[in-house]
């Protein structure tokens, strides 16, 4: 891993190879491992250590990006010629600002919670093990048998350009993640948190076996619309499919849901969700692909979408747009991608409001007549990009609720549900708090009570 | 890069490991995409690295790094053997590799254009020139180009004796136009959707897809489909174009038969298989006219998954998974080969790139085409009834891989031998075993194309690796169409 002041060395040794009007660095260093297990024992282990120094130069208007992670003297020349070559060759982008400087970074820049713990950092393979080792007692105790991942990581990144813009910032990641396994049924835990220190590694294992000796014997219900409960994971991993559409560029493209739906009333009034990367829960860098701060944004206000986010050039786009009036406020919010790129920019610090009245998943559960709880759901992908209909399964802990209290396991559902529904009929949240699931990045989210969430088959177990 | 490999091997032997391998990655990729006329993306990687894998105290253990001096290497190989040491702690039994023979061999994927030669100026004229023709049909409200190359060099050393040198290049390159207006959004893509058609092969597969022809067609497709009709909810014959077949084969098939999968080894993420190692040479997986491979020999063709070794020095195989639809083999690899009483690895361990450990993945899983000549206007003017569904849109299966359900772009129907009115959000669903024995129909040779699918996600961390499907057009009988729109109209 370099530090800090060696990253600033190697983008001087870049900035005097390039003859470019501009010239930007990305640096960005990891360190990552991970301990995998099945069938009860460790089966896969690994450690990666890399780096990547991506270079994007400007010839009047023009611009492309080089990377690489040979950081001698000859791997710099070569991906500084390479990023100058293929810029040279595009066409004048009319739209192409100058980069940002070091004045647009600080006034922008935001103060988050420190994210770089020594002890994530410091995680042996041995201390995974140790990890692993309570999780599969747990598997024994309940005589099942527990798959998953126990990791750790460490980055450091920063931005840098020939304008002064200089930027930094180091974090570490730790994850947990437990399947457990019966004859029949499974059980699913995962949580994640700059600390490893805040993971309890035998909790969640607790959690994820009793859920699976819970669902034995699992029984099938005809598919249809039903009350869901869904666990933080499961609401994280469907409203995830909407966030990409958040951004000015998209509306732009008219590839958005939110075309013309700017300012209506879209969701239920309960719904407020921002964007907010310094949010104690939260993680991430700062800063954007372009070093500009990410600001704290209020998305959708009472079921109101209310803001979208830009980068510094879709915000300039939008203001010339045809649709400038329909949008909400235009200005660089600090959610930009590393430019040259198709997407633009989207939110992924996402925090949902909580409630007045927050109820904990057995109170959703007390106060539903006839419904499903799911922890956890797969394989979620998008069937129509403007009513926001996305399909998926059910997995993992599914249970059927009936007179306020859950009966029996299930057999696993496919449903096809619009987020724009589902939104609008969320009849309970609990607290939001921190998730992590599979299909988007993780968020603060809730558990929600959703009333006729729209299952259409069921599958075989 | 051997000398490199040996540092590595050394310091493994010296510190008690009983195997190990070493692979050296030197990986250079681009990319340019356009949208409405600008540039969407325009970059060049590279990357070079060293991973080692060891067995010690028998167990696995790996360990990656972009630094190729000797101590690094050194430390990278010591690591490894230090991660081996502590999976031992949480093992039932050693690690047993079923043997094979060491190979010393050099390969290189057969291209005719090396597409690193052609200039960024070409790719972008002709990207530019697509994007027009899409622009030039009214109501097209986005159009968006790609274009990828990927040259991937490594080499392999194990402490068996095995030194391989590889050469791989993939190309890619696709377009697609978007339709919106007022309350829905609707898109075609060509030659097939995922970024377009990628095989492993040189600059001439941008000659051959007729790009620029068919660019008007597809602009014209997504904005009569905002005036299409929606597609009924039934159960119809339906017909497959060979990219959606595919598709198909890949989520449920390709996924199921890894034999990890099966063995539990991806049951917290990825998922497990209904192919328990009863089921072997027992199911009817599909209907006698099902006959499916994994291939990953250079005669299958130029597919994603082609190679001369696998990533543990395993050659290139054919391994026969589905004969007149009974179930006869699954993926392997030299660890889970003994646990179905193979005496070889079936050679498809591999790995996104050199920082990331191997695993089993598909190749080219394939479904032979029918030995009867049948093109495809024959096929539909045989069909009564049915509709015909083109290029995926949407894909979801269940983590066993019985349910699925899928999405197409467009779809028509079918009437007494003919294709009728155009159909719009066309989506059918079914479970796996069902669906393959209702097959009842698959065109002969001369429909049938390796189709490639360049991301396809496994693993922890995850891994995107391309995997190759050869297909032709078929008919399936009694399929359930237009689920997902039910509850949502």
């Amino acid at each position: 891993m370099l530090i800090r002041d060696q990253n600033a060395e190697l983008v001087e040794r870049i900035r005097k190879y390039s003859v470019a009007d501009e010239v930007e660095v990305i640096v960005y260093n990891t360190r990552n491992a991970l301990t995998r297990f099945a069938n009860n024992v460790i089966h896969q282990n690994l450690a990666e250590e890399n780096v990547a120094v991506s270079v994007r130069t400007v010839f009047a208007g023009r611009t492309a990006r080089a990377t690489t992670n040979k950081i001698d003297d000859e791997g710099l020349k070569r991906v500084v010629e390479a990023s100058e070559r293929l810029a040279r060759v595009q066409h004048a982008d009319p739209d192409l600002l100058p980069m940002s400087d070091a004045g647009e970074g600080s006034r922008s820049a935001r103060m988050i919670p420190g994210r770089h713990f020594a002890r994530t950092a410091a995680l042996t393979p041995e201390l995974r093990a140790e990890m692993v080792g309570r999780i599969v007692a747990v598997a024994e105790k309940h005589r099942l048998t527990a798959a998953g991942i126990v990791s750790n990581s460490e980055t450091a990144e920063g931005i840098f350009n020939s304008r002064g813009l200089s930027t930094w910032h180091t974090q570490t990641a730790a994850e947990i993640s437990i399947t457990m396994l019966g004859t029949d049924s499974s059980g699913w835990q995962k949580a994640s948190s700059p600390d490893v220190d805040t993971l309890d590694a035998a909790a969640l294992a607790e959690t994820a076996a009793r859920k699976a000796v819970e669902a034995a014997r699992p029984r099938e219900i005809p598919a249809g619309k039903y009350t869901v409960i869904l666990e933080p994971a499961a609401v994280l991993d469907l409203v995830g499919f909407m966030f990409y559409d958040f951004g000015g560029l998209a509306i732009l493209d008219r590839r958005s849901f939110l075309n013309d739906r700017v300012g209506t009333q879209l969701f239920g009034k309960n719904i407020n969700i921002w964007d907010d990367v310094a949010h104690p829960l939260q993680s991430g860098s700062p800063f954007d692909g372009e070093g500009i701060g990410r600001q704290k944004l209020h998305l959708v206000d009472n079921g109101v979408v209310r803001r979208l986010v830009y980068a510094r050039g879709t915000a300039a786009r939008m203001q010339r747009s045809e649709v400038k009036d329909k949008v909400g406020p235009i200005e660089p919010t600090g959610h930009g991608f590393p430019l040259p790129n198709e997407v633009g920019e989207a939110p992924m610090n996402i925090v949902f409001g909580a409630t007045n009245n927050p109820k904990t998943v057995d109170e959703m559960v007390a106060s539903t007549e006839r419904g499903i709880l799911a922890t956890r759901l797969w394989y979620i992908r998008e069937v129509d990009p403007y009513e926001k209909i996305v399909t998926g399964m059910t997995r993992d802990g599914t249970f059927y609720v009936e007179g306020g209290t859950i009966r029996h396991g299930l057999r696993n559902f496919r449903f096809n549900e619009s987020l724009i529904h589902l939104l609008s009929n969320v009849e309970a949240m609990g607290t939001p708090v921190r998730a992590s699931g599979e299909e988007s990045f993780d968020m603060v989210v809730p558990a929600m009570q959703v009333g006729d969430f729209n299952f259409t088959e069921v599958t075989k177990f | 890069m051997y000398d490199i490999a040996s540092w590595a091997l050394n310091i493994g032997a010296l510190l008690g490991a009983s195997y190990a391998d070493v692979r050296i990655g030197d990986d250079r990729q681009r990319a340019l995409s356009t949208k409405n006329g600008k540039l969407g993306s325009a970059s060049d990687t590279e990357s070079l690295g060293i991973g080692v894998r060891v067995i010690a105290d028998g167990a696995w253990g790996f360990a990656a790094s972009e630094d190729l001096n000797r101590a690094a290497v050194e430390a990278t190989a010591a690591q490894a053997v230090q991660i081996a040491k502590a999976s031992a702690r949480l093992k039932q039994h050693d690690v047993y590799l079923a043997p094979e023979k060491p190979s010393t061999a050099e390969w290189t994927t057969p291209i005719v254009i090396d597409p690193f030669a052609v200039s960024v100026e070409q790719n972008l004229a002709l990207l530019i020139e697509i994007d027009a023709e899409l622009r030039s049909v009214r109501g097209v409200t986005l159009a968006e180009t790609n274009m990828n190359f990927r040259r991937e060099q490594q080499w392999f050393a194990s402490s068996e004796g095995s030194k391989i040198h590889q050469t791989k290049y993939t190309s890619g390159v696709g377009y697609a136009a978007y339709a919106f207006a007022g309350s829905e959004i609707q898109k075609r893509s060509y030659p097939t959707s995922f970024g377009g058609q990628w095989q492993n092969k040189g600059y001439e597969l941008v000659d051959e897809l007729k790009l620029i022809e068919n660019a008007r067609r597809v602009g014209e497709e997504a904005v009569a489909l905002l005036k299409a009709d929606q597609c009924p909810e039934g159960v119809f014959d339906v017909i497959l174009d060979g990219s959606q077949l595919a598709l198909q084969i890949h989520e449920s098939v390709g996924h199921p038969i890894e034999l990890d999968r099966v063995l539990g080894m991806e049951a917290n993420f990825a998922g497990t298989s209904f192919l328990t190692l009863d089921k072997l040479r027992s199911l009817r997986y599909g209907s006698e006219l099902v006959n499916i491979v994994a291939d990953a020999r250079e005669e299958h063709g130029p597919g994603l998954g082609t190679f001369a070794f696998d990533e543990e020095g395993v050659a290139a195989q054919n391994t026969l998974i589905i004969t007149n639809g009974l179930f006869t083999g699954y993926l392997s690899s030299r660890e889970t080969a003994p646990m179905i009483q193979a005496a070889r690895s079936g050679g498809t361990l591999r790995a996104e790139a050199w920082n990331r450990l191997p695993i089993i993945r598909m190749t080219n899983v394939s479904i032979l085409p029918g030995k009867q000549p049948l093109t495809h206007e024959q096929l539909i003017a045989g069909t009564d009834s049915g509709v015909y569904l083109e290029t995926n849109r949407s894909w979801s299966i269940d983590d066993k891989r019985y349910n699925f359900q899928f999405g197409t772009e467009i779809g028509w129907e079918i009437k007494r031998g003919k294709r009728t009115r155009m159909l719009k959000n066309p989506s059918y669903s079914g479970i796996t075993t069902e669906f393959w024995n209702s097959m009842n129909a698959i065109c002969s040779r001369e429909e049938w194309v390796l189709w490639g699918i360049p991301h396809c996600g496994k693993g922890q961390p995850q891994q995107v690796m391309g995997t190759g499907h050869g297909a032709a057009p078929a008919r399936f009988r009694g399929v359930k169409v237009g689920l997902a729109y039910r509850g949502n109209a």
